[in-house]
């Protein structure tokens, strides 16, 4: 009899409701993000304005719509580079092997020798602040985890014995490495994925937090906390419902991806 | 199933960092008022940080612009000159009420005619290294400013209009100017340094300041300690060393304060009231320069009057002075702020009303009636001019302006909007060096080597040289009065306040003054 799985029953419900959050911001807000009013400054949560206004009276609970939207986008897009990038990478590697096999994964070391957000920052710096920078900078400091994660794998099942007899009856070897393979790795790669979710969550906080992520006028977590950490004691609303947004967000995604693992790895 | 425990616990130690993290910023807050024994460790420990030996009585300076170009004469940019006011000094000097008092020189006479002035310098003014400040050093740092070393041109715009500089007996200097002026002397507060060190001064840095200059770190400090050599010995400095730490961002120079590694900070919004009055000494002021949404006009749409006038129909000045300074700004309306009493205008502020019909009009009738897109360059580590902009972008909207806020860090702002005049729009604040109206309105002259707004315009000219000229005090005020008017009426560029601002200091220290020149003088400051 298998146990009761509370890690996924509670990341499911944490990620459905942050999700549906943040899908609302994508089509409504009570105010508009960026409206200022003189009358609403600095006004406390109310029935009006539930998250609060900032110092320039904008509704803090359509910003944090927006703003939700705007990370979980980045950090989407940030995993789609990192992990389609690195699935190929780490599944050639893995699968081929060789001096090839060598070099890139030295090189992937290299890369992920330094912090992840240290380097994006130095990218920015040269390259400027603005979403589409922050998506390639991140992404590409994304690829050598995901591509690491999944050569170990590929590396495991390359000699097993199905992948053997399939080679014996000609599979061709894409065919090996995406029908044969590729399966068996879900369970290792999902967990991946939510860890990776997290983490672009977070640097794309961090950066914008450090100033050099989006541009001020498009509201992101990072940048919401940034703007109100002078006032953190004076008006704290502002910057607790945009960190609870991202707490919440990261810790749903992050018992989804526990509770796969734990259930997959029961099932096998 | 021990190792999902841990996996969970991973996460909450992730999570339990993330919220330490934001909030441990500003933890000093809960911290009792420090007594002045405990501001004095503070500042050791940044000192001893920067590998100097601790010292009691020195105090760490929080400035939020980094030292573009060191050069004294040149000092470029205001952020530059209110540091350097400590080590250096001109033949006169200014005083916090505006005027001007002598310096290296104890006396100076105009001739009636406004072409003559003759300084007598002081005696007994020596310079960091030790020397005596000779008259040889005084006619070679007024032939530098006029240009000496920078193929004529001169690095003190004012020093343009010198005939003559010249040596006579008993230590006297003859300065003879090309054409009559009454403001010439305002340019010479410009500082004297040793002959021949004009190549070198960056990195020597000998003035005859009450500081003498330690070191300069760029994009990090700027170390100075007192000169005991000082010839006033009524206004000698008080302290022993003064560090001013750059820091680019607002809210860090706010935690710098709480956290005790700053002693002071200059130039912070007053938005930020709340979070130091309970905890410091805090002295207000206006900031004597002049915050604008500053128009490039040599870039369409900018070049056609009527969109620069529109754009000032579609702002509300007055809500941007209640967000960005707790309506504690005054407006302007023109390069020109309230504490140039003689020259101010307060009735121009009220020449642009908002008035979205008349602006969308206007825009029409320049041939943008669905409006048009524009950039706004905003120097990043000023928050109250990042502030401003993004306010501004909001009242744009409402006329179909769409401006997208590009911030960039300061010296890339001196380099590409100040120096290279590449860019549409940015927010900022002009200084002037000195008390004239001069000062605030002659970079306004179609080839001023300061024009970086691109302000072409004939009659400006004309008037202007006029201003200058004039002997007579009534007829200049008027000249300059009018001058003020054109760049209203032309909407040079959407003129907006005279910021307030706050300089915050540890409540163990004492006697910071303000000045009505940007200035930070740092001579009259003393632990209580």
């Amino acid at each position: 009899m298998r146990q009761k799985n509370w890690y996924l029953t509670i990341g499911t419900i944490l990620t459905v409701c942050m999700l549906a959050f943040t899908v609302l911001g994508l089509f409504w807000t009570p105010y508009a993000p960026s409206a200022m009013s003189a009358a609403a400054r600095s006004a406390p949560p109310s029935p009006a304005h539930l998250f609060g206004c900032d110092a320039y009276g904008r509704d803090i609970f359509s910003r944090t719509l927006e703003g939700a939207g705007s990370t979980l986008t980045i950090a989407l897009a940030v995993l789609a580079v990192g992990a389609a990038c690195g699935l190929a990478v780490g599944a050639l590697c893995g699968y081929y092997g060789g001096p090839a096999d060598a070099l890139i994964m030295r090189l992937c070391d290299a890369v992920a020798a330094f912090p992840s957000v240290l380097l994006a920052l130095v990218v920015l710096a040269l390259t400027g602040p603005g979403k589409y920078n922050v998506i390639g900078a991140l992404g590409v400091l994304f690829i050598p985890s995901f591509a690491r994660l999944v050569r170990g794998e590929f590396l495991k099942y390359r000699e097993r014995d199905f992948v053997r007899s399939a080679r014996l009856m000609g599979v061709g070897s894409l065919r090996i490495i995406f029908i044969h393979i590729l399966p068996n790795i879900w369970p290792t790669l999902l967990s991946g994925l939510a860890i990776g979710f997290n983490n672009a969550v977070l640097a794309e906080a961090s950066m914008s937090y450090l100033g050099i992520g989006v541009t001020p006028t498009e509201p992101s977590l990072g940048y919401m906390l940034k703007d109100a950490q002078g006032s953190l004691f004076t008006l704290p609303w502002c910057t607790a419902f945009p960190a609870a947004v991202v707490i919440l967000l990261i810790l749903g995604v992050g018992l989804v991806g526990e509770g796969v693992r734990e259930r997959m790895g029961v099932a096998s | 199933m021990p190792k999902l425990k841990k996996r969970a616990l991973l996460l909450l130690a992730a999570l339990a960092m993330l919220a330490v993290s934001l909030y441990g910023c500003s933890t000093g807050d809960t911290q009792p008022t420090p007594p002045a024994g405990v501001s004095d460790s503070g500042s050791e420990a940044s000192a001893a940080q920067s590998g100097e030996l601790p010292k009691g009585n020195s105090v760490t300076v929080g400035i939020a612009q980094d030292l573009s170009n060191l050069d004294p004469q040149l000092a470029a940019t205001a952020g530059v000159r209110e540091v350097l006011f400590n080590i250096f000094e001109g033949l006169v000097k200014a005083s916090p009420d505006g005027s001007l008092t002598g310096a290296v020189a104890s006396d100076y006479e105009i001739s009636a005619d406004g072409r003559t002035y003759t300084f007598t310098l002081r005696e007994g003014v020596t310079f960091h290294n030790g020397e005596a400040v000779t008259v040889e050093d005084v006619v070679y740092s007024l032939e530098r400013c006029a240009g000496s070393e920078n193929d004529g041109t001169p690095l003190v715009s004012a020093f343009s209009n010198v005939s003559r500089i010249e040596a006579v007996d008993g230590g006297r200097v003859v300065v003879e100017l090309a054409e009559p002026s009454t403001e010439f002397i305002n340019a010479l507060t410009s500082p004297v340094i040793p002959k021949d060190s004009g190549p070198t001064i960056t990195q020597t840095m000998v003035g005859t300041g009450p500081f003498r200059f330690v070191s300069y770190t760029p994009q990090d400090s700027l170390v100075m300690e007192r000169y005991d050599g000082y010839w006033n010995r009524e206004k000698a400095a008080k302290l022993d060393q003064v560090t001013f730490k750059i820091i680019p961002d607002v809210n860090s120079l706010v935690i710098g304060l709480k956290g005790e590694t700053l002693d002071m900070v200059v130039h912070l919004p007053n938005t930020l009231l709340p979070e130091v009055e309970k905890d410091f000494t805090v002295h207000q002021n206006t900031m004597n320069l002049v915050q604008a949404l500053y128009l490039n006009n040599a870039v369409e749409p900018f070049d056609d009057p009527l969109v620069r006038q529109a754009m000032y129909y579609a702002v509300n000045v007055d809500e941007i002075i209640e967000f960005v300074c707790n309506g504690a700004g005054v407006a302007t309306g023109t390069s020109m702020y309230p504490a140039q009493a003689k020259y101010f205008m307060p009735e121009l502020a009220e020449a642009y009303r908002q008035d979205v019909e008349k602006a969308r009009e206007l825009l029409a009738q320049a041939g943008y009636p669905d409006g048009f897109s524009m950039t706004i360059t905003a120097p990043s580590n000023y928050a109250q001019h990042m502030d401003t902009a993004q306010v501004l972008i909001e009242q744009l909207k409402a006329v179909g302006i769409t401006a997208e806020l590009v911030p960039v860090e300061w010296q890339t702002w001196v380099d590409d909007v100040y120096r290279g005049r590449n860019y549409q729009s940015t927010v900022c604040g002009i200084a002037a060096d000195d008390m004239t109206a001069r000062e605030m309105l002659v970079r306004y002259m179609g080839d001023n080597r300061k024009n970086f707004i691109n302000f072409q315009n004939a009659e400006y000219d004309q008037v202007m040289a006029q201003a200058m000229a004039s002997t007579d005090d009534g007829e200049q005020t008027r000249l300059y009065k009018r001058a003020q008017e054109i760049l209203n009426e032309q909407a040079a560029s959407l003129w907006i306040q005279d910021m307030c601002e706050l300089a915050v200091t540890n409540p163990a220290l004492d006697g910071f003054t303000f000045y009505r020149t940007y200035v930070i003088d740092m001579s009259t400051v003393y632990f209580k």
